[in-house]
C-alpha cells in the first residue's frame, strides 16, 4: 500500500490522494492550507480597509465596497482562517497526542474539512457575481433581511455549508477523545492542546445549532418571503441578535481555548519545565467554557434589555476573567524557575502574554455595562476584540505552526525569518490596534466607511493603518520562511526540541498508522517521564499485530460539491426557476452519495504485522 | 462618587491622559471629557477598571521580565533540567482570590450605575423628545409641543430631557459621546433614556450601529442652549406659519413655487407636520451641517438636491423625485437658505462648542 | 475481508451494537449529535415563544389548534418509539426476522404519524389561511414544526436504506451499531415531540 502510493509521484496522483484522503495528518495539513489562503484573503481586505482610513473622508473605495470588504474580512477571518487553521492543527497534532492512529470517524473529517473550504468557496465567489455580503460579519436582521442583491444569501449559505463541516469535525474530535487515548492515557495525563480540544469540540457542538437555525430563519425570510424579522408583520429582529451571538460568544472561545492549549505546550517544552498547576489549567479550561455560554448578551448591552439583564450579563462576564487569570499566572509560573530557551515559537508565545493580558483588561472594561454604552460598536471595541483575537489567536497559530512545523512539514522553519517575521508582526500589531482604543473613546464608531475632518480622528487613524502595513510585511515574510524552509532545508530530527508530549515520540516523517504499537502512558508528560527514567522512548502496550485503517473516498468531495452546487440554486431560485436545476441536482448529488456511503460496506483494511516488520527493516 | 473616585481621576488623568494624549480628542465628540450625567457615570466606569486593570497588567510585566531575564538559557548550564513543580496551592488560591476581590470593586459600582440610569421616574414630568432613526437621517418630534426638527435637536442646558427612541427601517444607534452612552434604535420597540446635559455647546452626535453604504455619514447635533432661550426657541418654532416667510428676493419666491411644484412636501415638511418621509426642513437654514455632514452653502444644497447620491450613497431620495436641473435646484436652494424661524441658533450655545 | 463480524448464537457478544470501536464510536457520535440537535430545537423553539403572539392579525393559537388530531399523532409517535425498542430487544436475542418486523411497525407508524402532519398543515393553510408567509407566528410555527417532521421524515429513509439494504444478511456486527443508532435517534424525535405537543399545542390551547 505504502510502497504503492509513493511509486505513483505525479502531480495528479497527489492530488487524487489529497481528494480522497481520510489521514487526519493530511487533512490537517489541507486545513492549513485552505485556511491559510483565506487568512491572506482577509488580511488583504483588511489592508484594503486600513487604505481608505488613511486619511479623511477617503474615496479609494466606496461606501458600498467598503460595507463589502468589513463584511468579507470578518467572517473570512473568524469562520474560514482562524477556525480551519485551528482545526487543522488539531487534526494534525491530536491524535498523535494521545496516542491514537486516526480520528474516530476517519470518513466524516474528510466531509468536514470539504464542507468548510466548499463553504469558503462559495463565500468568496460573491465577488465574482456581483455582490459580496454587506451587512457586516453579525449580519444584523433588517439591515441584512433587507440588503439587496443576492450578496447576503452568499453569506447565509456559506456559512451554513462550512457551519456543517465545522459541527461534523466537533463530534469527530469528541468521540476520538473519548474512545481512542492510548492505554495509560487518562484524562488527567492528556496534554492541554488536546484537552482544549476537547472543550472547544463541546463548545462547537453546543453553539453551532444556534447558528445553524438564525442562518435558517435569515435564509428563510431572505429568500423564501417568512416573517421572522419583518416587523410589519409581527417579526422581531432581536431575536437573530440572541442566536447570533449564543452561537457567536462561544465562538470567541473556540478560538481561544486551542491557543491556551499551545501556548500551555510552548511554554512547558521551552523552559523545560511541567505545566505549572496542571489542573488548574484544565479546571480553568472547562470553566472558561461553561461562563462562556451564559454571556452572549454582553455584546447585546445598548439594544435596551433592561437594567436587570445588562447586570446580570455584566457580572457573569466579569467572571470569566478569574480562570482567565489563573491561566496567565500559571503560564509566569511554568517560566519560572525553568531554564528558558527563546526561539521563534518562544518570541510568539511570550508577546501573547502582555498582548492578551491588554486584551484581557480591556474585556473587563467592555463587560462594565455603563461604559459599554461608550465602547460599544466603536473602535473601541475594536481594538479590544483584536487583542484577543490576534494576540491570543493569530499568536498562537504562529507560535504553533513554528512549534509544530517539524512534525507536520518535515522541516524547521528558519529562526532568523521567524524572528524578522515575529518583530513585523508584533510592532505593527500594537501599531494598528493601540491608538483604536482612544480612536473609539474619542467617538470613532466602528464600520465607518469615512469619518470626517476635523473630528480630532485624523492622526489616530494614520497611525493605525501604518501599523497594518508593518503586519503585512510580517506575514509576507512568514510566508517566505515557509517556502524557503521547504526548499532550502534539510529534513527535521525527530524530536527537535526534546519535547515531553507523545507527537515527539513517533518516527519522523510520521507513518500513515502513526503508531506501529500503542504506546503505554504512565504519566502526565509521557515522553518526558522516559527520557528522566533513562528510556527514551515509549515501552509499547501491544505486541506487533495488524492494523486497522480506514478506506480512503472520494464521497466526501462529492458530496460537499453537491451542497455546493445546491447552494447556488437556493441564492438564484428566488430569480430564475432554472437555478432549481442547480437546487435539485446538487441536492440530489450530495444525498445520493450520502446513500451510497451509507449502502456500500466499507470495512477499511488491514496493513499485516508481516508488512509492518518489513518496513521496519 | 465625588471623594475617593474623584481623587482617583484627577492622578489618572494627569498621569495617563494628559501624557498619552495631549488633547482627547474633539471637546464636543469625545467621551473622555463628559458634559452630561450619562457621559460622566459612563466616564466613572471607565476609569476605575482601567486604574485596577493596569495595576494588574503592571504585576504580569513585571513578573514576565523577571523570569525571563533570571531564567533564560545561560552558558554553561544549557543541560541544567529544572525543578518539576506541579503547582503551589496558596499561589494559586491567592490568585484566584484577589482577582475576586478587583472584579468585586467593578461590579459592585456597575450594578449601582446601571440601575441609577435606568431610572425614569420623571418621565412624564420633563420634556419628551420621539427620535426616529431613518437611513440615514434622525427625525424629532417634541411630545406635545407641536414641533418637529431634523439632524439638530435643542434641548435645554441642566434638565433632563428623555429620548423616545423608534427606528423606521434598519437598527441604528443614537449615541452623543460627550454627553450619554449610546441606546439601540430598533424598528420594533421604543428605547427610551434621557440626556442630562451640564454645559451649553453643540455636541456631536453618531449613529453607532451598521445601518448601511451611509452608515458613516449620519451625524447628527444637540443644541445645549440656556432654559430662556430653549422656551424662545419653542414659541418662535411654534408660530412659525410656512405661508407667511418673508421671502427676501424674486429667486427665493420661485424657490418656493418650484418645491411645490416637484412636490418636495410630499416628503419634507416645512413647519410642524406628521409628514416626516423625509428631513423636516423648518428650521433648515439654521443647520449645524448639511444632510449632516456637508458644509451648509447653498452650492453644495444645491449639489445635494440634483444628486443626492453623490453624498449620501444609498439614500432613500434618490430616484424618489422628478430629475431636478441646476436651475431650478439653485432657486430651491435660495429658499430653503432662508428658513429660520428662530432668533435661537447654534450661536446662543455657548461655551464655544460649535 | 480478513476478518468476519457475521453473528451466530454462540459467538453473539451481550451488546452487538457496542462490540467494535467502530460501533462504541457510532453509538457515541450519535449521542453527541442529539445533544448539538437538541441546542438546535431548544433555538427553534425559543424562537416560537418569542412569536407565537406576533400573528399580524391573522388565526391565533386558540383559533387555530385542534387537540384531537394532535393527540392521534402523539400516540402514533410515542407507540413507535415503543416498537422500535421491540425491535432493539430483538436484536439483542439476535433475531433478526423479529427485529425486522418491529421496525418495519416502526417505519409504518411513523408514516402515519407523517401523513396526519401533512393533513394539518393542508387544512391550516386552506381552511384558516394560515400559511409559512401570512406572519411572524406563522413562519416559527412552520419552522418548528416542519423541523420536526423533516426529522421524522429523514428518520424513515434512513430506517428504509437499512431495511433493504440488510434483508437479506442477517445481523452481524457491522450493521448492529447502524440499527442501534437509528433507534436511539427516533426515540430523540419521539422527546422533541413530546415537547411540541406541550409547548406548542397545549400551552396554545390554554394560554
Amino acid at each position: 500500500m505504502s510502497s504503492a502510493t509513493a511509486q505513483r509521484n505525479s502531480f495528479a496522483a497527489v492530488l487524487w490522494d489529497y481528494l480522497t484522503t481520510v489521514d487526519h495528518k493530511k487533512i490537517g495539513k489541507l486545513y492549513l492550507y485552505g485556511g491559510g489562503f483565506f487568512f491572506l484573503l482577509g488580511g488583504l481586505e483588511a489592508v484594503i480597509i486600513r487604505i481608505q482610513l488613511i486619511k479623511p473622508e477617503n474615496d479609494f473605495i466606496s461606501a458600498g465596497l467598503y460595507n463589502e470588504m468589513i463584511t468579507m474580512h470578518g467572517t473570512t477571518m473568524i469562520f474560514f482562517a482562524a477556525m480551519p487553521i485551528l482545526l487543522g492543527l488539531m487534526n494534525a497534532v491530536m491524535p498523535l497526542q494521545i496516542g491514537a492512529r486516526d480520528v474516530a470517524f476517519p470518513f466524516v473529517n474528510a466531509l468536514g474539512f470539504w464542507l468548510f473550504l466548499f463553504g469558503g468557496i462559495m463565500l468568496n465567489v460573491s465577488w465574482l457575481t456581483g455582490a459580496a455580503p454587506d451587512a457586516g460579519w453579525t449580519a444584523y436582521a433588517p439591515l441584512s433581511t433587507t440588503s439587496p442583491g443576492h450578496g447576503v444569501d452568499y453569506y447565509v449559505l456559506g456559512l451554513q455549508i462550512s457551519g456543517a463541516g465545522t459541527l461534523m469535525g466537533g463530534i469527530n474530535f469528541l468521540v476520538t477523545i473519548v474512545n481512542m487515548r492510548a492505554p495509560g492515557m487518562t484524562y488527567m495525563r492528556m496534554p492541554l492542546f488536546s484537552w482544549t480540544t476537547f472543550v472547544i469540540s463541546v463548545l462547537i457542538l453546543f453553539a453551532f445549532p444556534a447558528l445553524t437555525v438564525g442562518l435558517f430563519l435569515l435564509m428563510f425570510d431572505r429568500m423564501f418571503d417568512s416573517a421572522f424579522f419583518d416587523v410589519a408583520l409581527g417579526g422581531n429582529s432581536i431575536i437573530w441578535q440572541h442566536l447570533f451571538w449564543i452561537f457567536g460568544h462561544p465562538e470567541v472561545y473556540i478560538l481561544i481555548l486551542p491557543a491556551f492549549g499551545i501556548f500551555s505546550e510552548i511554554f512547558a517544552t521551552f523552559s523545560k519545565k511541567r505545566l505549572f498547576g496542571y489542573t488548574a489549567m484544565v479546571f480553568a479550561t472547562i470553566l472558561i467554557a461553561f461562563l462562556g455560554f451564559m454571556v452572549w448578551a454582553h455584546h447585546m448591552f445598548t439594544v435596551g434589555m433592561g437594567p436587570v439583564a445588562n447586570s446580570i450579563f455584566a457580572v457573569a462576564t466579569m467572571a470569566i476573567a478569574v480562570p482567565t487569570g489563573i491561566k496567565i499566572f500559571n503560564w509566569l509560573l511554568t517560566l519560572w524557575g525553568g531554564n528558558i530557551t527563546i526561539n521563534s515559537a518562544m518570541l510568539w508565545s511570550l508577546a501573547f502574554i502582555p498582548s492578551f493580558t491588554i486584551g484581557g483588561m480591556t474585556g473587563i472594561m467592555v463587560a462594565t455595562s455603563v461604559a459599554d454604552y461608550q465602547y460599544h460598536d466603536t473602535y473601541f471595541v475594536i481594538a479590544h476584540f483584536h487583542y484577543v483575537i490576534v494576540g491570543g489567536v493569530v499568536f498562537g497559530i504562529l507560535a504553533a505552526c513554528h512549534y509544530w512545523w517539524p512534525l507536520m512539514f518535515n522541516r524547521i522553519l528558519n529562526e532568523k525569518l521567524g524572528k524578522w517575521a515575529f518583530w513585523l508582526f508584533f510592532i505593527g500589531f500594537h501599531l494598528t490596534f493601540f491608538i483604536q482604543h482612544f480612536l473609539g473613546l474619542m467617538g470613532m464608531p466602528r464600520r465607518y466607511w469615512v469619518f470626517l475632518e476635523d473630528q480630532g480622528l485624523d492622526l489616530g487613524n494614520f497611525i493605525s493603518t501604518i501599523g497594518a502595513f508593518f503586519m503585512t510585511a510580517g506575514v509576507i515574510v512568514f510566508l517566505y520562511n515557509a517556502f524557503y524552509s521547504w526548499f532550502k532545508q534539510g529534513p527535521a530530527p525527530q524530536d527537535p526540541w526534546d519535547g515531553r508530549t507523545l507527537e515527539w515520540a513517533v518516527e519522523s516523517p510520521t507513518p500513515y498508522y502513526n503508531f506501529k504499537q500503542l504506546p503505554l502512558v504512565r504519566g502526565l508528560d509521557a515522553l518526558w517521564l522516559e527520557k528522566m527514567e533513562g528510556n527514551g522512548k515509549l515501552a509499547p502496550a501491544e505486541p506487533v499485530g495488524d492494523i486497522h485503517m480506514p478506506n480512503g473516498s472520494i464521497l466526501p468531495f462529492l458530496i460537499s460539491l453537491g451542497f455546493f452546487i445546491a447552494g447556488f440554486g437556493f441564492i438564484y431560485q428566488t430569480t430564475s426557476d432554472l437555478a432549481y436545476i442547480l437546487l435539485y441536482g446538487g441536492m440530489g448529488m450530495a444525498l445520493v452519495c450520502m446513500l451510497i456511503r451509507s449502502l456500500k460496506d466499507d470495512h477499511g483494511y488491514h496493513i499485516t504485522k508481516e508488512e509492518l516488520e518489513k518496513e521496519a527493516r | 462618587m465625588k471623594g475617593w473616585m474623584g481623587k482617583i481621576k484627577v492622578l489618572f488623568l494627569m498621569g495617563l491622559v494628559s501624557l498619552v494624549l495631549s488633547a482627547c480628542g474633539k471637546e464636543n465628540l469625545t467621551a473622555l471629557d463628559p458634559k452630561g450625567y450619562g457621559a460622566e457615570k459612563s466616564f466613572d466606569l471607565i476609569i476605575l477598571p482601567t486604574v485596577i486593570m493596569s495595576f494588574v497588567l503592571l504585576i504580569v510585566m513585571v513578573l514576565l521580565t523577571v523570569a525571563l531575564i533570571k531564567f533564560r538559557k545561560k552558558k554553561g548550564r544549557e543541560d541544567f533540567i529544572p525543578k518539576q513543580v506541579e503547582g503551589n496551592h496558596t499561589l494559586e488560591t491567592v490568585w484566584t482570590v484577589i482577582p475576586i476581590l478587583l472584579l468585586i470593586i467593578i461590579a459592585v459600582p456597575t450594578v449601582m450605575y446601571e440601575f441609577n440610569l435606568a431610572d425614569e421616574a420623571d418621565a412624564a414630568d420633563s420634556l419628551n423628545v420621539e427620535v426616529t432613526g431613518n437611513q440615514y437621517w434622525w427625525h424629532f418630534n417634541y411630545e406635545g409641543l407641536d414641533i418637529q426638527t431634523s439632524q439638530d435637536v435643542y434641548i435645554p442646558v441642566g434638565e433632563k430631557v428623555y429620548f423616545n427612541m423608534l427606528s423606521s427601517d434598519v437598527i441604528h444607534s443614537f449615541w452623543v459621546p460627550t454627553l450619554a452612552g449610546k441606546l439601540d434604535v430598533n424598528p420594533e420597540n421604543v428605547n427610551t433614556f434621557y440626556i442630562e446635559a451640564y454645559e451649553e455647546g453643540v455636541y456631536w452626535g453618531k449613529c453607532a450601529e451598521f445601518c448601511g453604504p451611509s452608515h458613516s455619514l449620519m451625524d447628527f447635533k444637540v443644541v445645549v442652549v440656556s432654559q430662556e432661550e430653549f422656551d424662545q426657541w419653542v414659541a418662535d418654532m411654534q408660530n412659525f406659519d410656512p405661508e407667511t416667510v418673508e421671502l427676501d428676493s424674486e429667486v427665493a419666491v420661485e424657490g418656493r413655487e418650484l418645491f411645490d411644484q416637484y412636490n418636495c412636501m410630499a416628503c419634507h415638511a416645512i413647519g410642524s407636520s406628521p409628514v416626516a418621509v423625509g428631513p423636516n426642513l423648518t428650521n433648515f437654514a439654521d443647520r449645524t451641517k448639511l444632510a449632516g455632514v456637508e458644509e451648509m452653502t447653498k452650492d453644495k444644497l444645491v449639489e445635494w438636491i440634483v444628486n443626492p447620491e453623490l453624498i449620501k450613497p444609498g439614500n432613500k431620495m434618490t430616484g424618489a423625485y422628478p430629475k431636478i436641473n441646476e436651475e431650478d435646484a439653485a432657486k430651491i436652494a435660495e429658499y430653503l437658505m432662508q428658513l429660520s424661524p428662530s432668533e435661537i441658533t447654534i450661536e446662543n450655545a455657548d461655551g464655544g462648542l460649535k | 475481508m480478513s476478518h468476519d463480524h457475521s453473528l451466530n448464537p454462540e459467538t453473539m457478544p451481550q451488546h452487538p451494537e457496542k462490540a467494535t470501536l467502530e460501533g462504541k464510536n457510532k453509538f457515541l457520535g450519535l449521542w453527541f449529535f442529539l445533544g448539538g440537535e437538541t441546542v438546535l430545537f431548544a433555538s427553534l423553539f425559543g424562537t416560537y415563544l418569542a412569536l407565537k403572539n406576533s400573528t399580524a392579525g391573522g388565526p391565533t393559537t386558540q383559533e387555530l389548534y385542534g387537540l384531537e388530531l394532535v393527540f392521534v399523532m402523539t400516540m402514533l409517535l410515542l407507540t413507535s418509539s415503543l416498537t422500535s425498542v421491540y425491535a432493539m430487544y430483538h436484536m439483542k436475542n439476535n433475531d433478526f426476522k423479529k427485529m425486522q418486523l418491529w421496525l418495519g411497525i416502526t417505519g409504518l407508524l411513523g408514516i402515519g404519524f407523517l401523513a396526519c402532519e401533512i393533513y394539518e398543515f393542508y387544512h391550516y393553510i386552506h381552511e384558516y389561511g394560515f400559511t409559512f408567509r401570512s406572519s411572524a407566528f406563522g413562519s416559527a410555527f412552520y419552522t418548528l414544526v416542519g423541523f420536526h417532521g423533516g426529522h421524522v421524515l429523514f428518520g424513515l429513509c434512513w430506517l428504509s436504506a437499512i431495511m433493504i439494504r440488510n434483508a437479506k444478511r442477517g445481523l452481524n456486527l457491522y450493521n448492529a451499531p447502524k440499527f442501534n443508532t437509528f433507534s436511539l435517534y427516533w426515540h430523540f424525535i419521539d422527546v422533541v415531540w413530546v415537547f411540541i405537543f406541550t409547548v406548542v399545542y397545549l400551552m396554545g390551547k390554554v394560554a
